[in-house]
């Protein structure tokens, strides 16, 4: 490891050189293989091992379950789509062939957001002659996870721009954003793009190569859609009752379908103590409040369907473990966190059952809550101020 | 009447080294110094000059702002520098030490004889004013106030901690003396918080004349500002003066024996310490001689505890306040992916290290700061550690952007900056939230004069 320290201080561009964007790409390199030993000068001599990298890869390590799955299932499903391999097979018939031709379509959608984002932090990062932080490294892994499998590798670039400039650095760079970046990014897509971005075309790829063909019948949409047509029924004759929908076999976005790897992602993320539970647990009491509320209604098949059945399709679990949880964009107090948690679950489902344009509604429910997120932290705090001048007078 | 607190938030950072209950060592110390900078907000002003004798209680700075605050020369002897830093602001003066000591003699009596006034007058002639300080601003007290109670610390819970009880153990009379003049200084009470985590010392339990309160859990509970905190809040426009209990030993032994005796014990701890115990040294002594053989090499020297000490020389010398010499390895060097490594030798509050699975083991933790100074962005983690009724970061933000009439609503009278240490500790971002604390309570302090 010496050898490389050395040869990273031999090529070290300067600072205020001819190419500042040299040094910063450096310096992000030289900071990624090492942390630097730079010590405590003022305050406190010794500090928590903790730092922002590890935090952030962390959430990397959570979202490998739901990148894997999504990874696996893009081939099933596109090899269910060709009648290759039925419901009735054993998932793992064709497994190599399922992974590869996933990985194929996934990768490189994953790059190019890396490739992307990190380029434009890397501009914005030599421009304010700041060091490199770490925050799109979630991001960059987030943006592909959410987006429908076909979605063309353009629009993703373009999308991850918009999200890293009109998200989040004009705001001044990460920990200062008030919208979450990645569902910006998806924001976007879906506003600029809706064709690629929702109906019944996207979901699961359906390229033929010579000789082949769909099987009949093949429709591609997704549970919600169907749910929305016919309710438990309808998911339960496409393979996606509570159980199925849960393991993920389905139709979605990457990385949204499986509510177990997902659930995997989120144990880590909770035993690190990375995101805060107080945020995941009061989504997932308002999703299933909201869901329950509508099912004892009932006044159409989708509402029907049980608070359960609602929180494992769609992007519900994803949205909650790893959106909802941003500490930067959610509410910042304890207590703020319970009624943040709690209303993204509400309007996620409630958007979702009633926007009759596209049956999903966290991504929205999500981004509405980020900007409301301060209201609740300003009250949350001046419900303090006045307990604690209260104290005055009580005396008094 | 008394109150049993139990503080709930907060950790316990153990490193190895502690002290061990012996005094292995009396060190006479040959050159002693005292500090303008271990008093903040301090516009000192020289009484001597180069080359002057002085005995132990006599003058060697008073305070411009207010003048009656001595500041009085521990030991006797010769002034032999006078250390001055950028715009000729005084670090230190040094006072080389007599073989025997000389004292200056003071007003003996027992307190509780005395008026307010003859009390105020012997302590700021004798130089253990300073040891008082008060909240707001975490300043030496002002003895034109009158505070509306005092309270008195009798645990540290700090790293590798000096035990208090130890320490003052057979000094009953000493304490009492101390105590009665304290409480001849305020119209209400006097408390005296003790240790609730385990049986304190009889000096402490056997206290009159004031308010015993028994303060339980981790660090910070030692901290006076939490314990008020807990106790009676303080509210804009109070005053409540602090101290620890040992420098009421110093208090007493003035009124006793009617002499400045800065002599003390202290706690010599920390991993790079071969035989971690407790040391007789006199306060603001040169280290040189405490340290010399009986230290590994390459460690950083805290006069204090490594989480609010300040960073000293190898031959540095004690600050007022501090009854710690800690020596802990110096860090600097790169670690390779350390972001990545498992961790089992890191201690760290948050659940990314594998050594949260060995809640009792002791860490050498070293000085380095395990990442760079990010934006903040982690949530929640300094609220764990800070055992207030007050939102900690939004209180730092807004010292941050100079919002006077946020930091008086968000709570900043009831702080000093060693109740956020362990929040800097903690901090992933690596803010230096002590820092900007005292910042943010100097500017107040400005804003309100």
């Amino acid at each position: 490891m010496k050898a490389l320290d050395n040869f990273m201080q031999k090529i070290k561009p300067k600072a205020d050189g001819k190419f500042p964007l040299a040094y910063t790409v450096w310096d992000g390199m030289y900071t990624l293989f090492f942390v630097p030993g730079h010590t405590n000068k003022n305050g406190v001599h010794i500090r928590d091992g903790i730092d922002l990298k590890r935090t952030m890869v962390m959430v990397i390590f959570a979202l490998i379950p739901s990148l894997l799955f999504g990874i696996y299932n893009v081939g099933h499903q596109h090899f269910l789509a060709l009648g290759e391999v039925t419901n009735a097979n054993h998932v793992c018939d064709m497994f190599m062939d399922k992974f590869i031709f996933g990985a194929l379509k996934v990768l490189p959608i994953v790059i190019v957001s890396y490739g992307v984002g990190l380029g434009v932090e890397f501009i914005f990062a030599a421009f304010n002659k700041h060091s490199i932080q770490e925050g799109f490294l979630v991001s960059g892994m987030l943006i592909p996870l959410i987006l429908p499998v076909d979605v063309p590798l353009w629009m993703v670039g373009v999308a991850t721009i918009f999200a890293v400039v009109i998200g989040k650095e004009v705001f001044g760079g990460t920990g200062m954003n008030i919208v979450n970046v990645a569902l910006t990014a998806r924001a976007f897509l879906f506003f600029a793009y809706p064709t690629k971005m929702s109906g019944d075309e996207v979901w699961v790829n359906t390229s033929l190569e010579e000789g082949q063909q769909l099987v009949d019948g093949f429709s591609g949409a997704t549970p919600l859609a169907q749910a929305v047509k016919g309710g438990t029924e309808a998911l339960n004759t496409m393979n996606a009752s509570v159980m199925e929908a849960a393991i993920g076999f389905i139709p979605g976005s990457i990385g949204e379908t499986s509510a177990i790897a997902i659930g995997l992602g989120a144990l880590l993320l909770l035993i690190t103590g990375i995101a805060s539970w107080r945020i995941m647990l009061s989504t997932f009491v308002g999703g299933y409040v909201m869901a329950l509320l509508f099912n004892l209604w009932g006044a159409n098949p989708f509402m029907e369907l049980t608070p359960i059945h609602q929180l494992v399709i769609g992007g519900f679990a994803f949205g909650a473990v790893f959106m909802a949880t941003d500490p930067v964009t959610g509410s910042q107090t304890n207590t703020g966190k319970y009624i943040y948690g709690f209303l993204i679950g509400i309007f996620a489902i409630m958007i979702r059952v009633f926007n009759p344009a596209y049956p999903e509604g966290v991504m929205l429910a999500i981004l509405f809550m980020n900007i409301m997120a301060p209201l609740i932290d300003h009250y949350v705090i001046a419900a303090n101020i006045k307990r604690r001048l209260k104290r005055v007078s009580v005396k008094a | 009447m008394s109150k049993d607190v139990k503080i709930k938030r907060g950790a316990n950072i153990n490193l190895k080294g502690a002290a061990e209950k012996l005094h292995t060592n009396t060190i006479v110390a040959t050159e002693v110094v005292l500090k303008p900078t271990d008093f903040p907000t301090l516009v000192p002003k020289l009484s001597v000059k180069v080359g002057d004798k002085v005995k132990a209680g006599s003058p060697l700075f008073y305070n411009k702002e207010i003048e009656e605050v001595l500041f009085t020369s521990p030991v006797s002897g010769e002034v032999i520098d006078v250390v001055r830093g950028d715009k000729r602001k005084i670090l230190e003066v040094k006072v080389k030490a007599d073989a025997e000591i000389q004292y200056e003699s003071f007003k003996q009596a027992d307190a509780s004889t005395l008026s307010r006034e003859e009390v105020k007058e012997n302590m700021l002639k004798s130089g253990v004013w300073p040891f008082i300080r008060q909240r707001p601003y975490d300043i030496i007290a002002n003895p034109k106030d009158t505070p509306k109670s005092i309270h008195i610390t009798a645990i540290d819970t700090a790293p590798l901690a000096p035990d208090y009880g130890f320490i003052a153990h057979g000094k009953s009379a000493e304490f009492q003396a101390g105590l009665d003049a304290l409480v001849k200084l305020t119209d209400g009470k006097v408390h005296l918080n003790i240790n609730g985590n385990a049986n304190a010392d009889e000096v402490f339990t056997g206290a009159k004349n004031v308010q015993i309160n028994k303060i339980a859990g981790p660090h910070p509970a030692g901290n006076v500002g939490i314990q008020i905190h807990h106790l009676e809040p303080i509210n804009k426009g109070e005053i409540v003066w602090t101290l620890k209990a040992l420098d009421v030993l110093t208090i007493g032994k003035l009124f006793k024996e009617g002499k400045f005796d800065a002599t003390r014990s202290i706690a010599f701890a920390g991993s790079l310490v071969k035989k971690p115990s407790y040391v007789r040294t006199v306060l603001g002594a040169k280290i040189d001689a405490i340290v010399k053989g009986n230290v590994e090499e390459g460690g950083r020297y805290i006069s204090g505890n490594p989480l609010t000490g300040t960073k000293i020389a190898e031959d540095g010398y004690l600050s007022f306040y501090d009854y710690q010499l800690t020596v802990i390895p110096e860090g600097g060097n790169n670690q390779f992916m350390g972001w990545l490594a498992p961790g089992f030798d890191k201690f760290s509050l948050s659940g990314t290290f594998f050594s949260k699975l060995m809640p009792n083991k002791k860490y050498d933790l070293n000085t380095n700061m395990n990442g760079e100074e990010r934006s903040l962005v982690v949530t929640g983690e300094y609220e764990k550690v800070f055992p207030m009724d007050i939102y900690p970061v939004q209180l730092l933000k807004s010292i941050l952007v100079d919002d006077i009439d946020n930091m008086e609503k968000l709570g900043i009278y009831e702080v000093a900056p060693e109740d956020f240490a362990l929040c800097e500790y903690a901090c992933t971002s690596k803010t230096p939230a002590q820092q900007y604390v005292r910042e943010g309570l100097n500017k107040l302090k400005k804003e309100m004069s």
